[in-house]
């Protein structure tokens, strides 16, 4: 994530330095306007980290592109709302990404769960993407009305992005869940595990309520009648039934994650871990 | 060493950038683009204001390195480059002169995007998305193969007259 031009190896004094030690995490108490922020952040960071894992092993090679391009935009709408936070925090974005610990990470629960290295199923991967893209897609239209004018700036071109994020996975949810007995099984048993993951995307707290009063951004639960629709409508395309609401509610916006998140962050945090401020 | 008149100044930076190409689609400059949103001369330094074209486009940090690059050599500087987020990028700014370059390339150059903003309203997209004319011999009857390509601004077709495959810039 850093910047592009430092000459390749870069190992020459990393490969000096012994990385049997672990750099220490850093010491992050960020403000509700902060944390606001950041929970939309992270959320875009580890679902790019869950989709890249498909890199090199998606069923195609058009998927196997399309999931990484969508990473990288993920990455980068991650990238621009991290620096933003770290400007007011005295972090840069990589610190943010690479050296805070486990409850200091504010994702939705849904976009840790496991991937494709966990053996779910692709139906899994693009179920996900739809949900977690529809939510994004009504989130962006939201925030570019945003009283922080660099927060409306990045919501103005991350925008536009979701629009093909979500056109990208509808398609899919239709072609799978109205597609073969076989694809239709497995797209509404994806659906059945990740559907009691949505309910937190919804949820309201004290960082919410803050946002909106300040014209930061919307409350979470103010975007579920969009989510909804637009859920409805392509699940109704695709043959799929909306499932009912249940009492589970995940708590990965208030960093207590699942037990899947330990591991990603391991593999996500491990260069910088070991060889600290290490450029690419 | 005296410099060059203020205006001078700017209007030969115009100049320079019209040469500076982009790295991931090297047909085309960063002022065909349309990503240079401004020039503005401050005496000392000259600042570029460069509006970038997706969140995650990884030429970003190569982009401005090439345009102080091309702008240093020219005696120009010293120069910096800034970035403006708000108005986001559009392929509504591609110029005339940079679509015809795209085409004459190979690469089936953006309609316009202003009906493109579906917002919520998404629906799922089919194969034949739109219609996006074969660069090469100029043939309506295309269909898409690929949403995603090589880089995030392009998809991939293939003309079923001349059968050629070829990428599409797409709008956004």
């Amino acid at each position: 994530m850093s910047t592009a031009f430092a000459p390749l190896p870069t190992t020459a004094s990393a490969s000096t330095a012994t990385p049997s030690t672990t750099t220490e995490s850093i010491a992050f108490t960020p403000t509700p306007t902060q944390a606001y922020l950041m929970r939309i952040g992270d959320t875009c960071l580890i679902h790019a980290q869950r989709l890249a894992e498909w890199s090199g092993h998606a069923p195609i090679l058009e998927e196997d592109i399309a999931l990484t391009n969508l990473a990288l935009d993920l990455v980068g709408q991650a990238r621009a709302l991290l620096t933003h936070v770290g400007r007011q925090t005295g972090f840069d974005e990589d610190q943010l990404a690479f050296l805070r610990s486990e409850r200091d990470f504010v994702n939705a629960t849904l976009v840790e769960l496991p991937g494709r290295k966990m053996g779910r199923d692709f139906a899994d991967a693009i179920v996900r993407n739809f949900l977690l893209s529809a939510w994004m897609n009504v989130l962006w239209a939201r925030l570019e009305q945003s009283s922080d004018a660099e927060v409306a700036a990045i919501a103005g071109k991350a925008v536009k992005e979701s629009r093909y994020h979500v056109a990208h996975a509808a398609d899919w949810v239709v072609r799978l869940g109205d597609g073969t007995d076989e694809s239709t099984r497995r797209t509404r048993q994806a659906v059945a595990r990740l559907w009691p993951y949505t309910a937190e995307l919804f949820e309201t707290d004290a960082v919410d309520t803050a946002a909106a009063e300040s014209g930061l951004g919307p409350m979470r639960v103010a975007l579920k009648p969009e989510w909804d629709a637009i859920v409805a409508r392509v699940f109704a395309q695709a043959g799929l039934d909306v499932p009912a609401a249940g009492a589970f509610r995940s708590t990965g916006t208030l960093g207590v994650h699942s037990e899947h998140m330990g591991y990603l962050l391991a593999e996500m945090q491990v260069l910088q871990r070991s060889f600290p401020g290490g450029q690419w | 060493m005296t410099s060059p008149p203020s205006g001078a100044r700017v209007t030969r930076a115009w100049d320079v950038l019209h040469g500076v190409l982009d790295p991931e689609v090297p047909a085309i400059s960063v002022t065909d683009l349309g990503i240079v949103r401004d020039i503005i001369d401050h005496d000392d330094v000259l600042e570029v204001v460069v509006t970038p074209t997706y969140s995650g486009c990884p030429a970003t940090e190569v982009i401005d390195a090439a345009i102080l690059e091309a702008v240093n050599a020219a005696g120009l500087g010293p120069a910096r480059v800034t970035q403006r987020r708000a108005p986001a990028w559009t392929t509504d700014w591609i110029t005339p002169e940079g679509r015809e370059k795209l085409r004459a390339y190979g690469i089936a150059p953006p309609g316009s995007c202003a009906s493109d903003a579906t917002g919520g309203n998404v629906q799922p997209i089919r194969l034949m998305a739109r219609n996006v004319a074969c660069p090469r011999c100029g043939s309506a009857q295309t269909e898409r193969l690929s949403a995603f390509g090589s880089t995030a601004c392009k998809s991939l077709y293939r003309c079923i007259a001349c059968r050629e495959p070829f990428e599409h810039f797409k709008p956004i």
